[in-house]
Formats: structure tokens, C-alpha cells, sequence
């Protein structure tokens, strides 16, 4: 080795020393309740993007991601102990039920292991939280809805899997919007599950007996089987709010072209994994975090509609990849 | 006595290859979080080989196991007069479509699997959305920590003593056992064959609601959707644990055992790092081995 090139060496090692000091033997883990959709797929390659990157920088040892074969809680809570065996130092939990794993959490946090919860969090109070403010998501819908259609109407509400957190939450926003918009009434409700077939039958099944709809507010990843559903039986296509699935992006541009439609798309980006992978790590770095974070939803406007589309590949979710200056930004509010 | 071999060598062999895997599991700590989460496993295991006894099948158990769990964090602690009630009328529940089933001769398939929906509404409807504290004792005993032996191994040699004192010792056991194997003769005996079926469903229900408070226990907390993998699992537990389907044949220590391996093959799984696409299959793949080798042996058995 030339002496230019040692010296090259030694200040990378330096600088990455200098910046990394604490982490770079630290075992971070992904514990994922689910696979089976577009959006935790964009979720797990955000994950695998970002921290290949990091693993190779030398910022951490490892990063796994883990993903239970059954969506169950009880089978996650199993994983999550699994992986206090396995000796990381780092949990990240994309959790089954905000409270069924508590037990498991608190098993990992007594055994020293950090814990950081994002999408679906946990309660349990040992645990870091980055959470979407989903009541606001919900809320917004309406009040995109009122701003369109002043003089109100019947709406359609899809939501997503009973008994699951998330669902409440945004069905609690949308009823707040609803107190604060009282021209606007939700005449019928479907579970849509999050996925675009389901919502399809779902809305297919309920249409007939409702009579006109001004507006569909949905979850996400249902506005293209709801589109599908009300075109199907040739009503008048209501104002139906988009997820930022690419199929949902690529009927609003279709119909934006043919008739002038206009509505607006509105999920958490799928990269919400990464910053939880940075916050565990700034955690593991010795920074003080709090415990509840909160992450900005991700909204499409007709105005950024073809740079979205352009974006979100073929079946996938618009979504960020989050840096390191990211997570330090939402750390320090 | 043979029919307790292999679900006990089954169990050996994974142990041995999880120690192997991952040598952290070889202590007190390690053991007991391998094993924890079996506890509730083995208890609905238990209460699904009661009815497997009687020569039903219940394919509720994972949603009432859920709705147990959903009283017990949302109601026992606030109110406990009411909680320990309700979970007595559900065992009550249990008895009767029990008697249900007996008197109009009807298929426990079908009768169970229109419950699962009762069950998991009243679920929804008692903690509509994932909450609730579990009372303090009831996490005081799932997680108390016993010298020498974790706790997860301690109740789980309780679970299988209890089950096997009660089914294969007592005559309360004998007469079910006899009306999952030749319920005429049970009634050609004399006996009810309603109030048996009653009593039997009413045991599984006694299994069930422990099964749903030791879950509560672990997790500290409820929620609707907590448990229904165990309708599935407690069906394979009962099996693997040299269980059959033609009634009056169950080993109560074999379906303990059975719930240790089938919670112990995945983590096994888990610690291969196998991908979660292949874990359902490589599951099943060792259900399956685990049962063409009890048919080898059961034809070594008649050869014999």
C-alpha cells in the first residue's frame, strides 16, 4: 500500500470512528407482524435499503428483519423473546396489537434492549414510540372534503381491519371532522381491510342500498377497489380519497386526463422503518430521545400527482427513504 | 406408555437442536422465554383435547381464548365480582352448546365454528379497541421467579398433572373418555350422555378461561384478536401429542408436550432465520414428520 493510500485509510478510519464511536457494534433488529401487502413490502425494501448502507458504512454490526409467518400477536410476542436470546441490542417493532406484546417488550427492556415501536406502536411505557398522528389523517380527510364540497353530502367510509388500532384512530378523526362539517353525513360504513379486492366486494356489496355519494373517505389501499366498485355499476364517481398505493395514483391520473378529477392521496410513507432504524440507533449512540415521536404523513396533491406516480414503482406505495438528519430533526421536534 | 415416547423424544430432539442453535436459551432466563408463551398454549391445548376426547372437534377455541383474554384485562381488575361472573357464565356457555350438540345431534364442527364469530364479536364489543391492564396477581404469578426452576417449566408440570389426574385417574375422566369411545354403551349404562357432553365441554371451558388468563398474565394486556392462532395450534398440539381424532383415545401429558414442541419449533425456525415465507411450511413440514413417524411406529407396533 502506498503511503498516500494508508494515510487515505487512516483518515476514513478516523472520521468513521469519530462519528460512529458507539454503534458500530451494535445488532439492530426488525420485528414485522406482517408482509402481505404492497405497503409493508415497500416498508421491508426501505428497511433493506437503508441499512445494507448503514452495515457497510459501519455505523451498526447488523440489522435483521424478521417477519412472522402468521400475523399474530401471540407468535410476535414469541419472536420478539426469540430475539432477546439472539443477543441484539436493538428491537424495531412494526407491532400486531398495541398491547398484546407488552409482556415481550418489557422481557427485552429489563434484559437491557432497546425498544422502538413505529407504525403499529406498543403502550408498553419502556418502549420508544414513532407514531403517525393517524386522528389528524382522518380529520384531514374531511376537511379536504368540506373545502371541495362546501354544501356537504352523503359519504361512504371504508376502514380498515376491525380491532386493529389503526382503524380506530382514523375512524376517531374522521368523526371528529364529521362533528365539525355537520353537512356531511357518512350514510354507510365497509371494512376494506387495507386491501383493494376486499373493498371492491365490500363496496360493491353496500352500493346498491345507499343513495348518492358525494365523497368515499377510505384508509388506504382501498380507494382503487372502492373506484372499481362505483364504476362497475356506473354511478356518479364520488371525490374518493387516495392512499398513495401506485394503482390508486395511476386511476386519479387516468381520470384526471379523461374528466378533470381531482382529489387528494394521503398514508404514512412505507420508509417510516428507517427512521425508526435511526432513532434506535441514535439511542444506542447515548442521545437523549423522547419517548413519543411523531412522523409527518405523506399527502399527494393534484399538483405533485405526476412526480409522485413517476416515484412509486409498479404495485408499490409512495414512499421516503429517512436519513440520519431526519431522525435528528424529529427527535429534536 | 409408548404413546408418550415419541412427542417426549420429539421434544428432546428440538431442545437439543435450539441449544445447539443458540447455546444463550442453556439458562434459567433463556428457558423461560423459550417456554413462557406456551403456558396459554398448553392449557387451550388441554381444554381442545377434552372435546377431541368426546370425540368433537372445536374450532372456537382461538377466539374464545380471546374473549377470556379481553375479560380478564378489561373487567376482572375494575369489577372483579362481575369479571369472575362472566367468565363463569362462559364456561356455563361452554357446558351448554356441550348439551346443545348431544341433544340435537348435531355436528360440533359447525356448532363451534358459528361460535368463533360470537365468540370474537363479543370480544370486539367488551374491548373494542386493544387495551386493559391484567390484574396484578395474575401477572405476580405468570411472572414470578422461582429458585432453580423458571416458572414457564413449573406450570407447565402442573398443567399436565392436573389434566392427567383429572381425565385419566379420576371416574369423572373414565365416563368421558367412554363417551368419546362408544357413547352407546355409555347410555345403554345408564348415563346421560347429554349431561356428560355438558360436563366435558364445561371442563374444556375450565381449561379455556385459565388458558385465556395466563395469556393476560404474560402479556399484561388484552386485546380481541389476541389468541386465534390457538384454535389451529391446540388441534396440531393434541395431535402431536399422540392425540387421535376417533375420540377416547388423548394423553393429557402428551398434549402438554405436544404445546412445548409445536411453541419450541418456531423459535427454532425463528433462530435458522429462516425466511418467514418458508416458516408456515417448514411448521407443517414437522408436524408431518412427526406424524408419519408415529405410523411407522404404530405399524412396528402391530408387526410386533
Amino acid at each position: 500500500m502506498t503511503r498516500k493510500g494508508l494515510m487515505l485509510t487512516a483518515a476514513v478510519m478516523l472520521a468513521g470512528t469519530a462519528a460512529m464511536a458507539d454503534t458500530a457494534d451494535k445488532k439492530i433488529a426488525l420485528s414485522n407482524n406482517y408482509a402481505g401487502n404492497s405497503w409493508r413490502q415497500a416498508m421491508l425494501e426501505s428497511w433493506q435499503r437503508v441499512t445494507e448502507k448503514a452495515v457497510a458504512d459501519g455505523v451498526v454490526a447488523s440489522a435483521d428483519a424478521f417477519t412472522t409467518a402468521e400475523n399474530q400477536a401471540t407468535e410476535q410476542a414469541a419472536q420478539i423473546q426469540n430475539m432477546i436470546l439472539q443477543g441484539y441490542d436493538a428491537i424495531v417493532i412494526n407491532a400486531a396489537s398495541p398491547t398484546a406484546l407488552n409482556g415481550a417488550v418489557k422481557e427485552a427492556c429489563d434484559a437491557g434492549i432497546t425498544v422502538v415501536s413505529f407504525d403499529g406502536i406498543v403502550t408498553e411505557p419502556c418502549a420508544w414510540r414513532v407514531a403517525v398522528d393517524f386522528k389528524a389523517m382522518g380529520k384531514g380527510e374531511i376537511e379536504y372534503l368540506a373545502t371541495r364540497l362546501p354544501e356537504g353530502g352523503n359519504l361512504l367510509e371504508i376502514r380498515g381491519l376491525a380491532g386493529v388500532s389503526v382503524d380506530d384512530e382514523i375512524h376517531a378523526g374522521i368523526g371528529e371532522g364529521l362533528a365539525a362539517h355537520p353537512n356531511f353525513k357518512v350514510v354507510g360504513s365497509v371494512n376494506g381491510d387495507w386491501a383493494q379486492d376486499v373493498a371492491q366486494k365490500a363496496v360493491a356489496g353496500i352500493l346498491p342500498s345507499l343513495p348518492e355519494i358525494v365523497g368515499v373517505v377510505t384508509q388506504g389501499g382501498d380507494g382503487y377497489g372502492a373506484a372499481q366498485a362505483f364504476a362497475a355499476v356506473g354511478r356518479p364517481m364520488p371525490i374518493i380519497v387516495m392512499g398513495n398505493r401506485q394503482d390508486e395514483l395511476k386511476w386519479w391520473a387516468e381520470q384526471r386526463d379523461a374528466a378533470q378529477y381531482e382529489t387528494m392521496s394521503t398514508s404514512i410513507a412505507p420508509g417510516v422503518s428507517t427512521l425508526a432504524f435511526w432513532v434506535a440507533q441514535q439511542i444506542l449512540d447515548g442521545q437523549e430521545v423522547p419517548k413519543d415521536l411523531t412522523v409527518p404523513f405523506l399527502s399527494v396533491t393534484q399538483d405533485t400527482l405526476d412526480q409522485a406516480l413517476k416515484d412509486t414503482p409498479e404495485g408499490g406505495v409512495t414512499s421516503v427513504d429517512y436519513t440520519l438528519d431526519d431522525a435528528k430533526k424529529v427527535i429534536g421536534g | 406408555m409408548i404413546r408418550l415416547a415419541l412427542p417426549v423424544i420429539s421434544l428432546v430432539v428440538l431442545i437439543c437442536a435450539v441449544f445447539w442453535l443458540q447455546p444463550r436459551a442453556m439458562s434459567y432466563v433463556g428457558l423461560n422465554l423459550l417456554f413462557n408463551l406456551a403456558v396459554p398454549i398448553a392449557l387451550a391445548t388441554v381444554a381442545q383435547m377434552v372435546i377431541i376426547m368426546v370425540g368433537d372437534i372445536d374450532l372456537s377455541m382461538g377466539a374464545f381464548v380471546s374473549l377470556i383474554a379481553c375479560i380478564t384485562a378489561a373487567i376482572l381488575p375494575g369489577n372483579p365480582a362481575l369479571g369472575a361472573v362472566m367468565l363463569l357464565g362462559c364456561i356455563a356457555a361452554y357446558a351448554a352448546l356441550g348439551a346443545l350438540i348431544e341433544a340435537r345431534q348435531l355436528p360440533a364442527i359447525v356448532v363451534t365454528l358459528g361460535m368463533s364469530f360470537v365468540w370474537g364479536g363479543a370480544a370486539v364489543l367488551i374491548l373494542p379497541s386493544p387495551g386493559g391492564t391484567a390484574p396484578g396477581w395474575l401477572t405476580a404469578v405468570m411472572k414470578a421467579k422461582p429458585p432453580l426452576v423458571p416458572m414457564a417449566i413449573i406450570a407447565s408440570i402442573i398443567i399436565a398433572a392436573v389434566a392427567h389426574l383429572v381425565v385419566m385417574r379420576s371416574a369423572f375422566g373414565v365416563r368421558l373418555r367412554a363417551l368419546g369411545g362408544n357413547a352407546r354403551a355409555v347410555s345403554r349404562a345408564g348415563r346421560s350422555t347429554i349431561a356428560l357432553r355438558a360436563w366435558a365441554y364445561a371442563l374444556a371451558g375450565v381449561f379455556a378461561v385459565a388458558a385465556g388468563m395466563a395469556l393476560v398474565g404474560l402479556t399484561t394486556s388484552g386485546d380481541a384478536n389476541i389468541a386465534l392462532r390457538y384454535t389451529l395450534l391446540s388441534i396440531a398440539g393434541v395431535i402431536l401429542g399422540g392425540g387421535e381424532f376417533t375420540g377416547g383415545r388423548v394423553s393429557p401429558i402428551g398434549a402438554v408436550i405436544g404445546a412445548l414442541t409445536l411453541t419450541l419449533a418456531g423459535s427454532f425456525l425463528s433462530f435458522l432465520r429462516l425466511s418467514p415465507d418458508w416458516q408456515i411450511g417448514a411448521q407443517g413440514a414437522i408436524l408431518i414428520l412427526v406424524l408419519a413417524a408415529r405410523l411407522v411406529v404404530r405399524q412396528a407396533e402391530k408387526r410386533a
